[in-house]
C-alpha cells in the first residue's frame, strides 16, 4: 500500500478504551501503521489509563491528550482517523471526508453502536475491527478503496412537516 | 335508583374518554394526522443526552424558525451539556425558553426502577406541557422523550392541548427500534426513521433520508 497516511487522529471519545491505547502503542501495531506512512500520531485518549505527553516510540511521534472541546480541528489535519465506534466521532469524522478505521470496544458488546459502524462499513464508508485485528486490518485494507459519505438532505422531511402542520393564512 | 344515576355520572365520562383515547389512537396509526394552526405552531423540542441532543438540533436548525415559534426546549435536570449546544443553535434569545424535568431513565438504571422514577419525571412534566400549549412535539431519544409526550397524549385526550408528536430515531439505530421509539410508536404522529430497512420493524416509519 501506498505510504500516504503521515497524519493519523486516534480518538477513543467521552469515556475510556484501555485496550486501544495499550494495542496502539504496542511495537507490532506502530509498525503497521508506519508501513502505511505513519510518522506523527495525535492520540485523544480520554481517561484511559495512560499519561498524556508526547512520546517517540518506534521512530513514531505520539501526542498524547485526554480532552479537547472540539476535536474537529485535528480530524481535518489528520490523513488517516482511528476512532472508537461513537455515532458522533464516526459521523464527524466522515462528514470531514476522511479515512475512518473503527475500532469496536468489545467490553460494551450491549451498546448499539457496533450496528452503526457494520452498516457503514457495508455501505463501503469505513473499515471496522476489533483491538485483536488492528494489525491485519491496517495491512489488509485499502483506504482509498472507501466511498464518500453522501451529505444529509433534511429538505424531503421539512417539506412533509410543512404539508401536515400548517398556518391558517391570515383574513384580512 | 340514587346509585344508578351516581353510576351513570361517574362511568359515563370515563367511557367518553376511553372512547377519545381508542379514538386517538386509531386516528394516529391510520393517517396522516395534520394540524392547522391559526398563528404560529408552538413547538416543543425533548432534549435527550449527548449525541442525541446534536442530532435533533442539527435537524431541527433546518425547521422554518418563524413557523415552528416560540419554542421550548425540555431537557434533563443533570443534562449539562446540552445547554450550552441549545443557546449555541439559537440566535436570538428572544423566541427560545428552557425547562428542566428529573430524568426518566439514568444509564444503566434497572427496568424495574426506571418505571417510578418516569412516573416522578412525568408528574414534573404536567405543568409544564399544559402552560406551554404546544402544537407540535419534537423528539429523538432517551432522557425527557417519553414523560413529555405521554402528558401531551394524555392532555390531547382530555382535549385541554391540541398538538402532534414527531418522533425522529436516532442515525443509530439501524435495524431495531430504540425502546423510546417502541413505546412512542403506538401515539406519536409521526415517525421518521434514518435507515431504509428500519421501515420492516416498525410499519408506520416513514424515511426521508438521512436527516443528520
Amino acid at each position: 500500500m501506498s505510504k500516504k497516511y503521515q497524519k493519523c487522529f486516534i480518538t477513543v471519545g467521552t469515556t475510556r478504551f484501555d485496550l486501544l491505547v495499550e494495542t496502539i502503542m504496542s511495537p507490532s501495531v506502530l509498525e503497521s501503521l508506519k508501513k502505511i506512512g505513519c510518522k506523527v500520531i495525535t492520540f485523544q485518549i480520554g481517561n484511559s489509563d495512560f499519561q498524556p505527553g508526547i512520546y517517540d516510540k518506534e521512530g513514531v511521534q505520539i501526542n498524547v491528550y485526554r480532552f479537547k472541546d472540539s476535536i474537529l480541528d485535528d480530524i481535518v489535519s489528520a490523513d488517516l482517523v482511528i476512532s472508537h465506534a461513537g455515532a458522533g466521532s464516526c459521523l464527524e469524522v466522515l462528514e470531514a471526508r476522511k479515512p475512518l478505521l473503527v475500532v469496536v470496544n468489545e467490553e460494551l458488546m450491549d451498546n448499539h453502536q457496533i450496528e452503526l459502524a457494520e452498516q457503514l462499513q457495508i455501505d463501503g464508508h469505513l473499515y471496522y475491527c476489533t483491538c485483536d485485528t488492528i494489525e491485519s486490518t491496517l495491512e489488509m485494507l485499502d483506504f482509498s478503496m472507501l466511498t464518500p459519505f453522501p451529505k444529509p438532505d433534511p429538505t424531503l422531511f421539512i417539506k412533509y412537516l410543512d404539508d401536515v402542520f400548517r398556518v391558517k393564512p391570515k383574513a384580512k | 335508583m340514587g346509585v344508578w344515576i351516581l353510576g351513570w355520572f361517574v362511568f359515563a365520562p370515563l367511557v367518553v374518554i376511553l372512547l377519545r383515547v381508542f379514538y386517538l389512537i386509531f386516528l394516529v396509526l391510520s393517517t396522516d394526522s395534520g394540524l392547522e394552526s391559526e398563528s404560529t405552531l408552538r413547538t416543543i423540542l425533548c432534549i435527550g443526552s449527548g449525541g442525541h441532543t446534536t442530532e435533533l438540533l442539527r435537524i431541527v436548525r433546518n425547521l422554518d424558525h418563524q413557523k415552528y415559534q416560540p419554542r421550548l426546549y425540555i431537557l434533563a435536570d443533570n443534562d449539562v451539556s446540552s445547554e450550552v449546544k441549545i443557546h449555541k443553535a439559537e440566535l436570538s434569545p428572544a423566541k427560545y425558553a428552557l425547562e428542566r424535568i428529573p430524568r426518566s431513565r439514568n444509564v444503566k438504571q434497572s427496568y424495574l426502577s426506571s418505571i417510578g422514577s418516569t412516573l416522578y419525571a412525568t408528574l414534573h412534566t404536567i405543568p409544564v406541557v399544559y402552560n406551554f400549549k404546544p402544537n407540535v412535539i419534537f423528539c429523538n431519544g432517551p432522557g425527557t422523550c417519553v414523560p413529555v409526550c405521554v402528558v401531551a397524549f394524555i392532555l390531547r385526550c382530555l382535549f385541554l392541548i391540541d398538538c402532534r408528536i414527531v418522533f425522529i430515531e436516532s442515525i443509530c439505530r439501524v435495524r431495531t427500534l430504540s425502546l423510546t421509539g417502541k413505546i412512542l410508536q403506538y401515539f406519536a404522529d409521526v415517525i421518521v426513521v434514518q435507515w431504509p430497512q428500519l421501515r420492516d420493524s416498525c410499519y408506520r416509519a416513514k424515511y426521508f433520508g438521512r436527516l443528520t
